[in-house]
Parts: C-alpha cells; structure tokens; sequence
C-alpha cells in the first residue's frame, strides 16, 4: 500500500548557506519505524535531484540523515542544494523554506497491515492535539 | 530556589513586537533576548551601510523600544539585541539619541569584536587558512569582493556587559543561542565548563530564538496548523529557568499558539545540521537524549541536553558580491494559461539568443503551479488553469546584462498572446551575495572583544 509521508508526517526546512536542512517528524512510534526504514539519505538524493545543478543526481555524501528516536525525528541535510544559497539564489523560495512540503509528498510503499495501524495510531495523535 | 524568565524576542529583523509587549507585561519574565540577524540578514545591512556609513544596525530596534521600554523598565526587565547588526556603535549612538528625546534612562553595553572584514590579511598572515567550511575550497580570488566578514561570538561576553550592569545589551553578530545563554551564565554564575548546564542553556536558547516557530507558528501539515489558536495574537515562548538547569517553557496568557511536544520538538531540530553535534561557541551540544515531556496548558519540561567542551575554533561567515539578478513577472489568464506562460518563456529566450544577452544561468518558473513542489507537484488536470504566472530570472556577471532583461517584457502586453495581465513593471537588478564560512582561532578572535558600558540619558 501507498503512503505519502505528509499522512503520518510533519516537517520543517531551512538553511545554512548552500545547505538545506530538513527536519522530519512523526506522530507517534509506529510512523517513526516507517520513516527510519523507508526514508533514507538515499531516497532523499533521489526525491531531490532537481535542487542541484543541471538537475543532476548528486554524489551520496551530499545527503546526510541523523536519526533522533527520542524525538521520533529524523534530520536531512541537503549540501549544494539551494542554488548558491539565499542571497546568491535565482529561486522564488531562496531560502528552502517549502522543501520541507516536498519532502512530504514522498511517497512510500508498505505492507498494508503495517500502514493501517500507522494511519490507526496517528489518527489517535491527531485527534488529541 | 531563584529561578528567571527569558523571553524570546525578534526572531528577525522585521518581526512584530506585539508578542514581546504580551510576555512583558503578563509573562512575568526577567529578560528579552532578540534576535534580528539571520544569515542572510547582513548582506541586506552591508547594503543600507553602503548607502550611509552610519546605518547597518538592524533600523526595527528604536521603534520596537520605543513601545517596549516604559513597559520593560517599570518591571526592570532587561534587553539582549544583536540589533547591532554591522555597526553596535551607531546602533547604541542611535539609541542614546532616542532615549535623550524621551527622558529615559538606561546603562547601554555595547559589545564589539565580531567585526573582521578589515583583519583578514593579519588572519592570513597569522596563519589561518579560511578555507569554506563545508567544501574545504581554498579562499581564491573572491576575496577581494568580501562586504562583510563576522565571527559568531559566544554569550561570554553579553554575561560580563550584564555583570557590569547593563539594562540594554547590543552586539553585533553572535550564536543566536548565546543572547539568551549569557543572561543564564550572569544570573546562575555558571562555569565555562560546566559543560551539561551550558548545552540546557544553548537549548533553551535555540528553541527561542525563532520566536513564534516555538510556538506553534509556521508548524503543522494537511489538517494541523488549522488547529493552533489564535496566530494573530500568538505568544512567543517563554523558557523559565534554574540554577540547576532544569527548564520549562510556557508562554504569556491570553495569548495564541501552542507550545507542545510537537511544535517544539519542530523548532529543538530547525537548522543545527547533526544535532549529536551542534558547534556553537559556548559548547557542542548533543540532542541525542534530550527529553522533552508536555506538561499540559501549554507547558513542556526540556531535560537531558548534554555538553561537550567548545571548540577551539569560531565560525566566520563572510559575504562577497556574486553577480547580479535581472528579474521579471508576468500574469497569463484562461484559456491556456499555461501554454500562453510557456510560448512566453520560449519567446523571452529566443530575444535573449537574438540579443546575446549573456548569463550564467536561467530560473523559469510558473507561479501558483510547481515553483514550491517542482517536479512533485500534480499535473494540471482536464480543466486548464483559471491563471498562471510567469517569473523569469538569470545570474549575470554585469549589472547592466541584469537590468537589460525585464526590459524583454513590456511588447508582450499589445503583441504577445492575449489576456496578459499583473506586469508591475520592471524590477531593478539585484545584487547577489553568495556566504563564506570558514572558521578561525578563537584566541585571535577573542582578544579584540570589547564591552563597553553607556550611560543613556
């Protein structure tokens, strides 16, 4: 079954000079297993090969993940990726600002049991916001 | 057992201060510490400064005390800024001059230091490589188009302008944590290395810096950031802290926003890179066991935040002129909007060939369609767009190539294709500033830090 992170997700991007940075967060335990299996550096460079130049793939020590399991997050950082960085950026969002949404539109494929209960679970977090 | 409230205050320049009032005048804090310098933010004072060398501080803070103060003062709340921005001195002279006319009093503390743009051949010769922290590209030719060049400074020197009595802090650039970490060391006496109590500090600290990112602003995905209350008025958080460390956030009453495991945790993670290892002049700070428990109404326990010594070295970043920006916008309405937008974009380069118009790099981008999601955003369905608008944006090396783009768009208005609408005009070339961190010996750095004390008024 299909998942897109924004259904068991949150996030939040910024930036140090040419450097995205990329929290992502899950709502409860469950998701957070999902995330640290699923979301990998690897997938980021994939998901996020357009941010470099010419649109090309990016060697792998450009993406980094640092797992925080205290805080069911992960963290990305994203090196080269936005285009000089802020003041040198042609971009409309020359800060990295709505990476973070683009993360969330990933989408991951999982065992549909696993799925349901992490929507299941989530929803519960949700609901006692 | 003594404890003391900071406030966060700015978490740029630009914020609203309306927050900053709430927390004053029903949040009982003892401090506001603002932050007004984002990264970004010297190279738009390294431009007023140009213009007038006695600009360059962050302009939001007369204003912002000028409301503030009466209010502060009477609670004897104290101020830390970085307000200062690439000139505390003006900033304080500035300040001075308004508390004069307003017949206020205030010891002002001046920090300075972090300013070397006019030693980085001393640095060289010294022996410092500043070579680019991330790249580890050696410093070439670009040198020579530095504007700017600032350390991170730590909160050492903001406790000891507090200790010499100051009401009013000002620096220039330093760790945004550390303007709320140096009230901590000055109140608690904190040692330089008490390693664990100065990484709580530095978390309270990041956590705040943001302002309304602490509390539920700018946080949340589909279906949850309709459900923080009240953004209009939101409450900027408040850090109540001990001697031991032991630290709880909150905010003012009757204010919006949320400050819960969610929202905070969001800020706790926001732009510090590997959060085992966070450099920040005071201590590294490691996130890894950090524990963050919701205490209801608004309220979360920060414990667990661990320290390791502080680094040998201090971040410098440093800004060079790096070309110019020539920019444009335009607006296409249904029908075909979207192929009216991209004719457009195909017209605009076939004149940029014809005209040899020479630039590095071209950003095409259709606004209200894919600039935010790119190539994940959903394909246009069936129906065509109801509008779509065109912005258009090359890197040139000379200002008068930047200047000579826009000037691409106006014959599209009678010849182009129809229903073209929202041309404002033809915006002037930017100038653009890429950063250069590098790091350098703190010792060097540290031995031209001062502190001086102002009388105001």
């Amino acid at each position: 079954m299909k998942l897109r992170l924004s259904q068991i997700a949150h996030a939040r991007s910024g930036d140090k000079a040419d450097t995205a940075d990329i929290g992502l967060f899950a709502w409860e335990p469950l998701g957070y297993a999902v995330l640290a299996e699923h979301v990998t550096a690897d997938a980021l460079r994939l998901h996020f090969a357009h941010l470099w130049p010419a649109h090309t793939l990016p060697p792998h020590a450009a993406v980094e993940r640092f797992d925080l399991p205290n805080l069911l997050a992960l963290k990305f950082i994203l090196r080269g990726a936005l285009n000089g960085g802020a003041a040198s950026s042609l971009r409309s969002d020359n800060l990295g600002k709505t990476i973070a949404a683009q993360l969330l539109r990933m989408e991951i494929d999982i065992d549909t049991r696993q799925a349901e209960a992490v929507l299941t679970a989530t929803q519960q977090v949700l609901s006692d916001f | 057992m003594k404890s003391v409230r900071l406030t966060s205050g700015l978490g740029f320049y630009g914020d609203n201060w309306s927050p900053v009032l709430a927390a004053i005048e029903r949040g009982n804090v003892n401090y506001v510490c603002s932050d007004h310098l984002a990264e970004l933010t010297l190279a738009i004072l390294q431009k007023d400064r140009q213009k007038d060398p006695s600009a360059g501080y962050a302009r939001d803070l007369l204003p912002m005390l000028t409301q503030l103060w009466p209010a502060a003062s009477s609670r004897g709340v104290k101020f830390v800024l970085n307000a200062g921005g690439l000139n505390p001195t003006a900033a304080a002279l500035a300040l001075q001059t308004l508390f004069a006319s307003k017949g206020w009093k205030a010891r002002i503390a001046v920090v300075t230091g972090d300013n070397v743009l006019d030693q980085i051949d001393q640095l060289q010769a010294s022996g410092e490589t500043l070579a680019h922290m991330d790249t580890g590209a050696a410093l070439g030719p670009q040198r020579d188009e530095w504007v700017f060049a600032n350390v991170y400074l730590g909160a050492q020197p903001i406790a000891k302008a507090l200790a010499m009595g100051a009401d009013i802090v000002l620096t220039g650039r330093v760790a945004d944590a550390a303007l709320f970490l140096g009230p901590l060391i000055h109140e608690f006496a904190w040692a330089a290395d008490d390693w664990d109590r100065l990484a709580q500090g530095t978390v309270v600290g990041h956590l705040l810096e943001c302002s309304g990112q602490g509390a539920g602003g700018n946080f949340g995905s589909a279906g949850v950031w309709q459900r923080i209350p009240d953004l209009s008025h939101i409450g900027f958080p408040i850090a109540e802290v001990d001697a031991q460390a032991h630290v709880r956030l909150c905010k003012a009453p009757q204010t919006g926003g949320r400050i819960n495991f969610h929202t905070l945790r969001q800020q706790l993670l926001y732009e510090v890179h590997n959060p085992r290892c966070y450099v920040t002049p005071d201590v590294v700070l490691d996130m890894g066991e950090l524990e963050l428990h919701d205490l209801g109404h608004d309220r979360v326990q920060v414990r667990g935040a661990i320290g390791h010594p502080a680094p040998a070295q201090l971040k410098l970043v440093a800004g060079y002129r790096n070309g110019w920006m020539g920019h444009a916008v335009t607006g296409f309405c249904w029908p075909d909007a979207m192929q009216k937008a991209q004719a457009v974009a195909q017209a605009v380069q076939l004149q940029m060939q014809e005209t040899r118009l020479p630039h590095d790099e071209l950003c095409i981008e259709y606004l209200g369609h894919n600039t935010f999601l790119g190539p994940h955003a959903s394909p246009l369905g069936a129906d065509d767009a109801n509008e779509i608008w065109l912005r258009m944006a090359i890197r040139t090396r000379d200002k008068q190539h930047a200047d000579a783009f826009p000037r691409l768009f106006p014959w599209l208005a009678l010849s182009g294709p129809p229903y073209m609408g929202g041309f404002h005009g033809m915006p002037p070339a930017s100038q653009l500033l890429g950063l250069w961190p590098t790091l350098v010996n703190r010792q060097t750095i540290e031995t031209h830090v001062d502190v001086q004390l102002w009388e105001a008024a």
